[in-house]
C-alpha cells in the first residue's frame, strides 16, 4: 500500500465506514462501542508497543476513566456524555502523568510489570471500597448530549455510537499526526537504541513520558466511554486479565498503521461474542487458541495481511 | 506482644506457601528469562488433581499417613506432564522472539488451560480437608495453629535447603547456575542448553503443581484459583529479582510478614499491601533486591 493510497484510506473510506455502520442492526452497534471504546486504549498501547514498551497495566486508566464517569455524577452536576468522557480522558491522563514520572525510568519486563502493580493497588482499593459497591460495582446514570437527553434506549446508543466512533478516529488522525512528528519517529528510535537517542540531543525520558501519558488518556476515555455503553462498572475493570487482553488485540491487530487498532478490536469483540454464544464453556480456550496461532503464524497481526509493514516485521523478530 | 507474636507465626506460614508457589516460577525464568503466565495453570493442575487423589484415597480407606505421599506423587506427575508438553510442543519453537511475545504465549496457554480445568472437573468446588486436620493442633499461649500450616514452614525451609545444595553442591546445578549465568558460553563449552532448558522447564511446572498440592487441603478448590496465585507469584519473584533463588525467599518474607501485619493491624490495606510493597521496592531497587543493574547498551 502506498502512501496516497494509505491517506487516503485514512482521510476518506474510514470515515466513511464509521458513518455507515451506524446503520448496522442495534446489537452490533452495542458491539462497535464496545470495540472502539477498547481500541482506543489499543491505540495508546500500539504507541508505547512502537516504542518498545508494553503495560500490563492499561486496565488502570481504563477503570479510573470509567469509575470517573460513574463518581462524578454524584458529586457535581454533570450529564453530558461530551463533558463526561472528556473529563475521564483527562484524570486518567493527570494519574499517568504522576505515574509517569516513575515509570519512565523502567524498561522491558519491569515496565510491565510496575505498571501491573499499580493497576492492582487499584483493583485492592476498589474491591475493598464498600462505598463503591465492592467486588459488585455499581450503575451509571443515563447521559445526555449537549443537554439533549435520548428518550428510546436506541436513539441513545446512536448518539453514544457516533461520540465513540469520532473519539476514536480523532485519536488515530492524532497518533497519525503524532508518529510523523520528530517526537513521534523518536518512538523507534528509543526502542532501538536509547543511549542514541540520548546523544542526538533529544530526552528519552521525556518522550516516553508522554507516550504514557498519551496511552493513559486514550484508556481513560475509552473506559469512560465503555462505562456509559455498559451502564454499570466493577473492578474487573481494572484487573490484570483485563489488561492482559488489551496487550492480546494490540498483537492481534499488529502496529503497522493507526487504523489496525480498530479492525483488531473489532474483531476480537465478535470473535469472543460468538465464543461466548456458541462455546459458553470454552470462550477462554477459543480466545487463547486464537493468541497462540496469531503469534505463531502472524507474526504482524492482522494488519499484516494488508500491508506488509517493516514496523509489525521488526517487533516480531527482534532477537536480543 | 501477642499480637506481633501472631504476626510473626501467620507471616511465616504465608511467607513458606508463597515460596512454595513461586519458586518454579523464579527458576524457570531464571535460567529460560520466560516470565511463565502459565504456572498459574500448573498450581491449579496441582491443586485439583491433589484433591481428587486426596478424596480417592480416603474412599478407598486406605492409611490416613499415605495420602500425603501419594499427594505429591499426583502433584509431581501431572507437573511433568504438562511441563513436559508445553516445552516440547509450544515454547520450543518460540525461543529467540521477543520477551514479552513469550509472556503473552504463556498466557494464552493460561487461559486455555482454564477451561480444559472446568472441562475435566466442573464449576463445582472440590474440598480435601482430612489431611489438614489429620496432623492436629498445636497452640502458643492462647494462639492455636493447625500443624499442617506449621509444617509448610518446614516444607520450604527444607525445599530452599534442598534447591542451595543442587545449586552449589552438585556437578549439575553447578552447570545449571553456568546457563544462568550465560547460555551462550555454556553452549560453547559443550552443555545441552536446550536440554537444560527442557529440565528447567519441567522442574518448574512439578514446583507449581507442588505448591498447588500443598494448598488442596487448606482452600476450597473452585474455578479461577490460578488468577490469583500468578500475580502473587508474580510479585515475590519482582521484589526479589527476576530468577534469583535467594531472592525469592527474601521476597516471600518481606511479603509474608506485611501481609500478616496488615491483616492483624489494618485490614483495609490486606489486600492490596503486596503490591505495594512492591511498588516500594521497586522504586528504589529497580531490578528487585537480589539483582545487579544491568549495563546500558551503546
Amino acid at each position: 500500500m502506498n502512501a496516497n493510497l494509505s491517506r487516503t484510506v485514512l482521510f476518506v473510506a474510514a470515515p466513511i465506514v464509521l458513518v455507515l455502520c451506524a446503520f448496522l442492526p442495534s446489537w452490533a452497534t452495542f458491539l462497535l462501542i464496545i470495540s472502539f471504546a477498547k481500541a482506543l486504549v489499543v491505540l495508546g498501547l500500539m504507541v508505547l508497543w512502537r516504542t518498545g514498551l508494553v503495560s500490563f497495566g492499561q486496565g488502570l486508566f481504563y477503570g479510573m476513566g470509567a469509575y470517573t464517569v460513574g463518581i462524578l455524577p454524584q458529586y457535581v452536576a454533570i450529564d453530558d456524555a461530551v463533558l463526561l468522557v472528556l473529563i475521564s480522558a483527562l484524570s486518567a491522563g493527570f494519574l499517568a502523568f504522576l505515574l509517569g514520572f516513575l515509570l519512565r525510568r523502567y524498561r522491558e519486563i519491569f515496565f510491565a510489570m510496575l505498571c501491573m502493580a499499580f493497576s492492582m493497588i487499584f483493583y485492592g482499593v476498589l474491591v475493598k471500597s464498600e462505598k463503591l459497591g465492592s467486588t459488585d460495582g455499581f450503575n451509571i446514570i443515563p447521559t445526555t448530549y449537549f443537554g439533549y437527553a435520548p428518550a428510546d434506549p436506541d436513539e441513545a446508543r446512536l448518539f453514544l455510537y457516533f461520540l465513540t466512533a469520532a473519539s476514536a478516529y480523532v485519536a488515530c488522525l492524532f497518533v497519525h499526526r503524532y508518529l510523523n512528528s520528530t517526537m513521534g519517529r523518536l518512538t523507534r528510535a528509543i526502542r532501538d537504541n536509547e543511549l542514541r537517542v540520548e546523544y542526538l540531543g533529544f530526552s528519552a525520558h521525556f518522550a516516553v513520558h508522554f507516550k504514557f501519558v498519551l496511552a493513559g488518556s486514550f484508556a481513560g476515555a475509552g473506559g469512560g466511554l465503555a462505562a456509559i455503553a455498559i451502564g454499570h462498572i466493577d473492578p474487573e475493570m481494572v484487573y490484570w486479565i483485563q489488561s492482559g487482553e488489551f496487550v492480546f488485540v494490540t498483537i492481534l491487530a499488529g502496529v503497522g498503521n493507526v487504523l489496525a487498532p480498530l479492525i483488531g478490536s473489532v474483531v476480537f469483540e465478535v470473535l469472543r461474542t460468538f465464543a461466548i454464544e456458541y462455546a459458553p464453556n470454552a470462550w477462554q480456550f477459543v480466545v487463547g487458541g486464537c493468541l497462540l496461532a496469531v503469534i505463531m503464524f502472524l507474526p504482524g497481526g492482522l494488519w499484516s495481511l494488508i500491508e506488509k509493514s517493516r514496523e509489525g516485521e521488526d517487533v516480531s523478530s527482534s532477537a536480543r | 506482644m501477642l499480637t506481633f507474636i501472631a504476626i510473626m507465626i501467620d507471616g511465616m506460614v504465608f511467607a513458606s506457601w508463597l515460596f512454595l508457589v513461586a519458586l518454579g516460577l523464579t527458576l524457570i525464568f531464571g535460567v529460560m528469562k520466560i516470565l511463565n503466565v502459565a504456572h498459574g495453570s500448573f498450581y491449579a493442575f496441582g491443586t485439583y488433581v491433589s484433591a481428587t487423589a486426596i478424596g480417592w484415597w480416603f474412599r478407598q480407606g486406605l492409611p490416613d499417613f499415605g495420602s500425603f505421599a501419594f499427594m505429591f506423587v499426583c502433584a509431581f506427575g501431572v507437573g511433568l506432564l504438562f511441563g513436559l508438553a508445553i516445552e516440547r510442543l509450544l515454547l520450543r519453537r518460540m525461543y529467540g522472539r521477543d520477551e514479552v511475545i513469550i509472556v503473552l504465549v504463556t498466557f494464552a496457554t493460561f487461559l486455555m488451560l482454564e477451561d480444559v480445568i472446568i472441562w475435566v472437573w466442573g464449576g463445582d468446588p472440590y474440598f480435601a480437608f482430612e489431611p489438614y486436620s489429620l496432623l492436629g493442633l498445636t497452640s502458643f499461649g492462647n494462639l492455636i495453629y493447625s500443624n499442617y500450616d506449621l509444617a509448610l514452614i518446614g516444607l520450604a525451609v527444607s525445599l530452599a535447603a534442598l534447591t542451595w545444595f543442587v545449586l552449589n553442591k552438585t556437578k549439575r546445578g553447578r552447570i545449571l547456575v553456568a546457563v544462568i549465568h550465560d547460555p551462550e558460553m555454556s553452549s560453547a563449552f559443550g552443555v545441552n542448553v536446550g536440554a537444560v532448558f527442557t529440565i528447567t522447564f519441567v522442574i518448574g511446572a512439578m514446583l507449581g503443581a507442588l505448591g498447588g498440592a500443598v494448598t488442596a487441603p487448606m482452600i476450597s478448590v473452585a474455578p479461577g484459583i490460578g488468577v490469583e496465585v500468578i500475580v502473587l507469584a508474580f510479585a515475590i519473584v519482582v521484589i526479589g529479582g527476576m530468577g534469583s533463588v535467594w531472592g525469592a525467599i527474601v521476597g516471600a518474607v518481606v511479603v509474608g510478614i506485611s501481609r500478616a501485619a496488615a491483616v492483624h493491624l489494618l485490614p483495609e490495606i490486606e489486600l492490596f499491601v503486596i503490591y505495594a510493597v512492591m511498588t516500594l521496592v521497586l522504586v528504589f531497587r529497580p531490578e528487585g533486591l537480589f539483582m545487579r543493574q544491568k549495563a546500558r547498551k551503546i
